[in-house]
């Protein structure tokens, strides 16, 4: 049985640039930025976990705990499927006082069984939660002979919130699928080069403006990490040519161990921007060119591929690009989609005067100073009034955020686009610039801007 | 009054498997009444994620900024305790923002490890003398026991334990405790309808002054209305103390002995026969005649239900509501001829067993999360109780009173008609 991995062990993520001892650095406290009672914002590691896991679609989401665990998020991911439907489900425990004294193992084993009977799904994922782990359930064990007696996949995750932030969330969802699904799988290797896609949560459906590209040139998506996943896929992760992690410093342990384990090299890379897209689409060709998966060709027709798509996305840009060229974005989204971002709105002509650094390695900092130039303000820490304020300083004409500061900007009559989990748009590939152009646009340019900011004409006598 | 029972035909309860639960946190449930006081904001003490959990759902909901925040258990307090985060929490709300009242209200992993709250709140006391006087409301709403309605009525509780004391009768004034169902659109319906016959309510909690959508000049970290701390302190010397929805019933019966008032509990205002008595009553006791608006109102509920009977009768309904939602709607569909198929609280069954208990039905009452339920079934849904997250304007909503009456048999006789203007019914099906 595989241990469940301590926090010491996946905080110090050798890979992670977050981790400045793996660069020789001192050793620093990495992911284990303590919340700030009374301060902090975000969500727990329960919920990371389920950010990263949850979008696998054909498998069943098991949440042990009480009902703040299980009840408020489930379906709501903003993660899609293109077929099974279990992960929208939420299913839990949902434990009374009674089973927090007695224990809750029996019920625990009793929910498995009826998911397997009722919903035959292709796995089981059972989520720790803060009581559970404090009253000691061993979630391994129920597990492990849940799995036997059912002969399906009954995954522990150890996942308590209260063991850290979303991020370190993320990377516990990551460490399930290395200790208990990578690798697992039987099934013969399909022919041609393929690669996994690492820390794309398919978003509305981003995913999917990005796999026709690699399909048109013959490379085959042996898994989504997590995406639109599927188990057996993922189970079988490690017969793929090259891991492609996107936009995620949390699940580069997945990509790291892959490669020691499997010896698959991995690149980094982000599906934002059009000089992003292109530049993942090279770097995947180069590698596959490189290790003769694939022939020279391969490097001509990407270069068509690229220059057929850029050429389109730049004639359908040009009228927003004529309307937002100059316009001053703040943009406050968590450590790598920051840059992203930032070259997406290059894009379109735009400038980013000021980002958030709060999730930034000390790489990323540099890189996004490079960026904003001199007079790009790096928001330390988060904030409705540190938001606003640095609205107000840098005269930005919008705010790009995530949901939860949506009302902190249209409340202080500013324009917002959301940019992070439960959005409705797809942003991801050539198409999703122009999705993304669209929608700056109309928030930016919406005729209700100038109405709530007037005064009503009562106010406006001396 | 009268008090109709749900009709339950609900199989048993699933022991050990929720599958698509619509109950939802205590501590939220808490936090969203702690929402309804001024300059309050809701502080749940346990791992960040509670918090960050609930304040999502209520952002959608709502469409609002939600204040809302958390005393960040971490490991290392989980095993030592939470004692010092308890402090350091309040202590930078109040360096930040200097709010009129924190409600603590613990979770279930606090409650499991057996945090002293009272406890750490004298301590704060003691080591911060700036905070001595600082208004704090201790709720203990553990995850564990009930969902969103305990735990909303275990904050009115404590509010009403912290502040109200007995003292000389207020005349005019009228205390009113709104269950966790009223949305802020039924707190000012009930308010205009207090005034109209000449009383000064005092909403605990007043959703209807914070939570009603409204831009105000400047943003705020706290709670932007509702009742005030104050005015909380008054609650207890009112001529009346009337209780709307059972959730709420213990919590008036321990004012109303503390503070020697008289009490009046009224199940729901949801059916002509309850919202009839209900105004009747204040007619009787403000000896004012019955306002020309609210006859004219009644009088346009009465003409609605002669024009939406055709489409209500014998439609069958299942419904999954929190339950004085539940209790409401119930009488509500049976005074309009529908028939009650199922009707789910949180506590007796999920979401699946909804749908299991839905063959036939004509339409599903529930709140958003039972949308892809009703789409696969092919039924209409009726968005209903908490969250909404697919229709706008939730801060306005009016459920209860004749304008909430008019409006439900508008909105819902509107589905049922194009339903049946959909598929005829063939004569005797
Ligand atoms: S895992 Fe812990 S912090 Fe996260 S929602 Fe559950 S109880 Fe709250």
């Amino acid at each position: 049985m595989v241990h469940a991995p301590t926090n010491r062990e996946l905080l110090t993520e050798p890979a992670c640039s977050h981790n400045p001892a793996a660069k020789g650095g001192s050793a620093k406290k990495g992911c284990a930025q303590k919340a700030k009672p009374g301060d902090a914002q975000g969500g727990c590691a329960f919920d990371g976990a389920l950010i990263t896991l949850v979008p696998i679609t054909d498998v069943a989401h098991l949440v042990h705990g009480p009902i703040a665990c299980g009840g408020h998020s489930w379906g709501t991911r903003g993660s899609l499927s293109s077929g099974p439907q279990h992960y929208r489900h939420g299913f839990t425990t949902d434990l009374n006082e009674h089973d927090i004294i007695f224990g809750a193992e029996t019920k625990l084993r009793q929910a498995i069984e009826a998911i397997a009977r009722d919903h035959r799904p292709k796995a089981i994922f059972v989520y720790a939660t803060c009581v559970t782990a404090l009253i000691g359930e061993d979630l391994d064990s129920v597990c492990k002979q849940a799995a036997q007696a059912l002969a399906l996949p009954v995954i522990p995750v150890h996942s308590a919130g209260f063991r850290g932030s979303k991020n370190f969330g993320n990377r516990l969802g990551g460490q399930a699928l290395l200790d208990h699904v990578i690798g697992t799988s039987q099934a013969p290797r399909q022919a041609g080069p393929s690669i996994n896609i690492i820390g794309e949560y398919n978003i509305a459906g981003e995913v999917w403006a990005v796999e026709p590209l690699l399909e048109a040139l013959g490379i085959r998506v042996q898994a989504r990490i997590t995406g639109d996943g599927r188990y057996e896929a993922i189970a079988a992760a490690h017969q793929a040519d090259l891991n492609v992690v996107i936009c995620s410093k949390a699940l580069l342990n997945v990509a790291r161990t892959m490669e020691e384990r499997y010896g698959i090299p991995f690149i980094e890379a982000s599906f934002y921007g059009s000089a992003n897209v292109s530049q993942c689409l090279r770097q995947i060709v180069d590698h596959l060119v490189d290790s003769k998966l694939a022939d020279l060709s391969l490097i001509d027709r990407s270069e068509a591929l690229i220059a057929t798509h850029t050429a389109l996305m730049g004639s359908q840009l040009e009228p927003y690009r004529q309307r937002l060229a100059g316009k001053r974005i703040v943009l406050y989204t968590g450590g790598v989609k920051s840059w992203s971002i930032i070259a997406a709105a290059a894009d379109l002509g735009m400038k980013v005067v000021a980002t958030s650094i709060k999730k930034s390695t000390a790489d990323d900092k540099a890189r996004i100073e490079e960026l904003l130039g001199p007079d790009g303000v790096l928001i330390e820490k988060g904030g409705a009034a540190e938001i606003l304020d640095v609205i107000a300083r840098t005269g930005a004409d919008m705010l790009i955020a995530g949901g939860r500061n949506q009302y902190t900007a249209l409340k202080a009559r500013i324009p917002f686009l959301d940019i992070n989990q439960e959005r409705h748009h797809a942003y991801a590939g050539y198409e999703g610039i122009v999705a993304l152009a669209r929608e700056i646009d109309e928030a930016m340019h919406s005729p209700v801007w100038e109405q709530v900011r007037r005064p009503a004409p009562w106010e406006q006598e001396p | 009054m009268t008090s109709t029972k749900p009709a339950s035909t609900a199989a048993p309860p699933r022991q050990a498997l929720a599958v698509d639960t619509f109950k939802h946190s205590p501590a939220l449930g808490a936090a969203l009444a702690l929402l309804g006081v001024k300059g309050s904001v809701p502080l749940l003490h346990g791992a960040q994620g509670c918090t960050a959990a609930a304040k999502v759902v209520l952002v959608k909901h709502f469409r609002e900024a939600i204040p809302l925040a958390t005393t960040a258990m971490d490991e290392v307090s989980t095993v030592l305790g939470g004692d010092a985060n308890i402090i350091e929490a309040i202590a930078t709300l109040y360096g930040k923002s200097k709010p009129k009242l924190i409600g603590l209200c613990s979770t279930a992993l606090t409650e499991t490890r057996g945090d002293d709250l009272e406890g750490a709140v004298c301590r704060l006391r003691q080591q911060h003398p700036d905070l001595a006087e600082l208004p704090i409301a201790v709720i203990h709403s553990p995850d564990f026991m009930g969902g969103l309605q305990e735990g909303f009525a275990a904050a009115v509780g404590s509010l009403l334990e912290t502040f109200a004391s007995p003292g000389p009768t207020i005349p005019g004034q009228i205390t009113v405790l709104a269950n966790a169902c009223l949305a802020p659109g039924d707190g000012q319906e009930l308010k205009d309808l207090l005034e109209a016959f000449g009383y000064q309510p005092l909403l605990v909690p007043d959703l209807s002054d914070s939570l009603d959508g409204r831009l105000s000049e400047a943003p705020s970290p706290l709670a932007q209305g509702g009742i005030s701390v104050e005015q909380l302190r008054l609650v207890g010397r009112s001529e009346q103390v009337i209780v709307i929805g059972e959730s709420l019933a213990a919590v008036g019966a321990r004012l109303a002995e503390r503070c020697h008032c008289s009490l009046t509990s009224i199940p729901q205002l949801m059916s002509l026969e309850a919202v009839d008595g209900f105004i009747h009553q204040l007619s009787r006791w403000s000896g004012r005649p019955v306002p020309e608006r609210y006859r004219r109102q009644r009088r346009q509920v009465l003409d609605a239900l002669l024009d939406t009977h055709f489409y209500f009768g014998n439609k069958r309904v299942p419904l999954a509501l929190e339950g004085d939602l539940l209790q409401g709607m119930v009488a509500f569909l049976q005074a309009c001829g529908a028939k009650v198929q199922t009707a789910l609280t949180p506590q007796i069954g999920d979401l699946a067993l909804l749908g299991e208990s839905c063959d036939g039905a004509h339409l599903l009452v529930a709140s958003s999360q039972a949308a892809a339920l009703a789409q696969s079934k092919g039924i209409p849904l009726y968005r209903l109780g908490f969250p909404i997250t697919d229709r706008l304007g939730q801060g306005l909503r009016v459920s209860i009173g004749y304008a909430g009456l008019l409006r439900q048999l508008i909105e819902l006789g509107n589905i049922l008609l194009e339903q049946e203007l959909a598929h005829p019914v063939h004569p005797g099906g």
